[in-house]
């Protein structure tokens, strides 16, 4: 389960928006309770390095990037619990490829966007060993 | 060393929720070792069943990532921290169409079929599946586009193109492995076709039955990863080049002339391009053609499979490839050498202040127009018209210009053998009474015979045979062996 407010919810909708017909990507940071409940207190934009001309389908975040972001937020006190991104022009479910990509416990928000608006949006959590994404429970605070 | 390793969010449950975790190591690998015997099920999220670290964890020393150091050797020393940082990438479905594209998987005929290239670790699967992604385009079906051909159709590139407007000769077939007798007279792309489906039916072959030129050579090369150059003229040659340098693809050249074979890799990008070897051709008929100084078959087939080596190398990402090297090879000494190339920064084509940005007219730049262009500087006549001049004149005479062996085995009735590089010295062998018509074996040799004479002061009248005995034997006596 993933708690977050219903302006992290706009911020990651309008990220989505502007950046259409563009994937666009960012880091959902906060924290982690044990039995595995996440909840966001930030939401953090990140930059598509992919290819320009892959960037409708493709987003990837810089390594570097990411680890200087992890840093931060360790600084802060929070964690990176999960990751958004949008499918412009397709469902809100994640592909082949984001599940090759994915890790356990990080929640990923999937926006879909089409002629330049969000149209839906789910939380997915990837199953331990690998198998598959479920879809997990959000809650709007 | 004591080192401190940071544990991202989703693998904090297998370290009992801990964020850092504290080892005793002496570089990166021992470290991760360290982490996972004490935690075990971490392992299959930071290394794939091969054992290789998963291509999306990220490993920081310090504030450097590990790929710029010396990747797992990186050593470590105390106190430092080790940061693990799995990569974010997403994608959508339609990214997933295409890279289902990308990457084919095999079949279960193609497990059997690719057996020993996928025991092979520069190979295996993975490589087995670039070749399969791979498109190849060969420039030519004859001595080198032969074993090239064959031999990638049998190591799976997915596909290969062809280009050849040429019909399968006799005098072909001695190197030209991929046609066979019964293909005589069948258009070379067709035979070459049948040839490379029965090697291997899963090859997805192109055949585009045309002349390559400057109209149709960059759409042509846009659609490939890899151009093969297995031509045997020089205005093809650097049409090849240019277009390969315009369209950003790595032209792997081979070139085979009587004993001698060349092969090398021009690739704008990484290295040389032919041009910056060769910034002009030589003057025309300098260099003969295989037609006509001959070639050893097999050295067809050693350059050939040179190439084909280096292409499957370009696909898989080999290091070692023939870039800015340039073999050189005797078949008759059975002696390989190698030239250094260096990528010429004043290259026209290729250098930092370039000027050619298109495809130009190959057959001027070659100096093959003038001849066309301007009136020949001499007399022609066909085979046919010369056999009616000799039935209806007697003051014709025929002066053979091959060499000895030549005339051998094949000649016209009562032509006289003065080899071309004997014709100045015996000039005085000619009657200057009579018709001259010099002779060989398809007419370039002879015309330069003729302009040797005309600059000696021959001052007969002389008359170039036009294609030489093989156009004899085609109009006139079939019976005369082609050679």
């Amino acid at each position: 389960m993933i708690a977050l407010t219903r302006e992290h919810l706009d911020a990651i909708k309008a990220h989505a928006e502007s950046d259409y017909p563009h994937e666009c990507g960012g880091l959902l940071l906060g924290d982690l309770d044990l039995d595995g409940n996440k909840s966001v207190v930030e939401t953090l934009p990140m930059e598509n390095t992919a290819e320009v001309e892959t960037r409708h389908d493709r987003v990837l975040i810089d390594p570097r990037a990411l680890m200087l972001a992890d840093r931060n937020a360790r600084e802060k006190g929070l964690d990176i619990v999960g990751y958004y991104h949008s499918h412009p022009d397709d469902e809100a479910v994640p592909s082949q490829f984001d599940l090759d990509h994915a890790m356990p416990v990080w929640s990923y928000i999937i926006v879909s966007v089409r002629d330049q608006k969000a149209v839906d949006w789910n939380s997915w959590e990837m199953e331990n060993d690998r198998s598959k994404f479920n879809k997990e429970i959000a809650v709007i605070t | 060393m004591a080192i401190t390793i940071l544990i991202p969010t989703p693998l904090r449950q297998f370290t009992g929720g801990k964020s850092e975790v504290a080892v005793e190591a002496t570089n990166v690998s021992e470290a991760l070792d360290a982490l996972t015997e004490e935690f075990t099920p971490l392992r299959k999220h930071l290394y794939t069943e091969q054992n290789s670290l998963r291509n999306f964890i990220n490993l920081y020393v310090g504030d450097e990532d590990i790929r710029y150091l010396d990747g797992a050797e990186t050593k470590l020393s105390d106190g430092e921290t080790l940061t693990i940082v799995p990569s974010i990438a997403g994608g959508n479905t339609a990214a997933e169409a295409k890279a289902a594209d990308e990457s084919p998987t095999l079949t279960t005929e193609e497990y059997q079929r690719y057996s020993r290239h996928l025991i092979l670790p520069e190979v295996g699967l993975e490589g087995q599946r670039k070749l399969k992604n791979a498109r190849v385009l060969t420039i030519g079906t004859g001595g080198l586009g032969s074993p090239l051909g064959l031999y990638l159709a049998a190591a799976g590139v997915g596909t290969l193109g062809i280009v050849d407007f040429d019909v399968v000769d006799q005098s072909n077939l001695q190197r030209q492995i991929i046609h066979g007798t019964k293909d005589v007279g069948r258009p070379k792309i067709e035979s070459a076709k049948e040839r490379l489906l029965d090697v291997n039916p899963n090859v997805n072959v192109e055949g585009f039955e045309m002349a390559l030129t400057s109209e149709n050579a960059l759409e042509l090369f846009k659609d490939f990863d890899v151009v093969v150059d297995g031509t045997d003229n020089f205005q093809t040659r650097y049409l090849v080049n240019d277009a390969a340098v315009l369209t950003g693809k790595p032209n792997v050249y081979g070139s085979i002339f009587r004993f001698e074979g060349q092969a090398s890799v021009f690739w704008a990008e990484k290295g040389a391009c032919y041009r910056c070897l060769y910034p002009e051709p030589p003057p025309p008929g300098l260099v003969p053609s295989c037609a006509e100084g001959g070639v050893l078959g097999v050295l067809s087939g050693i350059v050939g499979t040179i190439q084909a080596n280096e292409v499957l190398k370009a696909i898989l990402g080999a290091e070692g490839i023939l870039l800015n090297r340039l073999l050189l090879f005797d078949a008759w000494t059975m002696k390989f050498r190698e030239l250094k190339l260096r990528k010429n920064p004043n290259c026209e084509l290729c250098g930092e202040n370039a000027t050619i940005k298109e495809l130009v007219d190959y057959d001027a730049f070659c100096g093959l127009n003038a001849l066309v262009e301007d009136e020949l500087p001499y007399e022609e006549i066909t085979a046919t018209e010369l056999n009616n001049w000799l039935n209806s004149q007697s003051d014709v005479q025929i002066i053979d210009v091959r060499e000895q062996h030549e005339y051998d085995f094949a000649r016209i009735p009562g032509a006289t053998l003065i080899p071309l590089n004997q014709i100045v010295n015996r000039i005085c062998e000619i009657p200057k009474g009579k018709t001259t018509v010099v002779q060989c074996k398809g007419g370039v040799r002879s015309a330069k015979a003729i302009g040797y004479l005309q600059d000696a002061g021959f001052t007969g009248r002389l008359v170039n045979l036009k294609g030489g005995i093989t156009a004899w034997s085609n109009e006139v006596d079939p019976t005369l062996p082609k050679y």
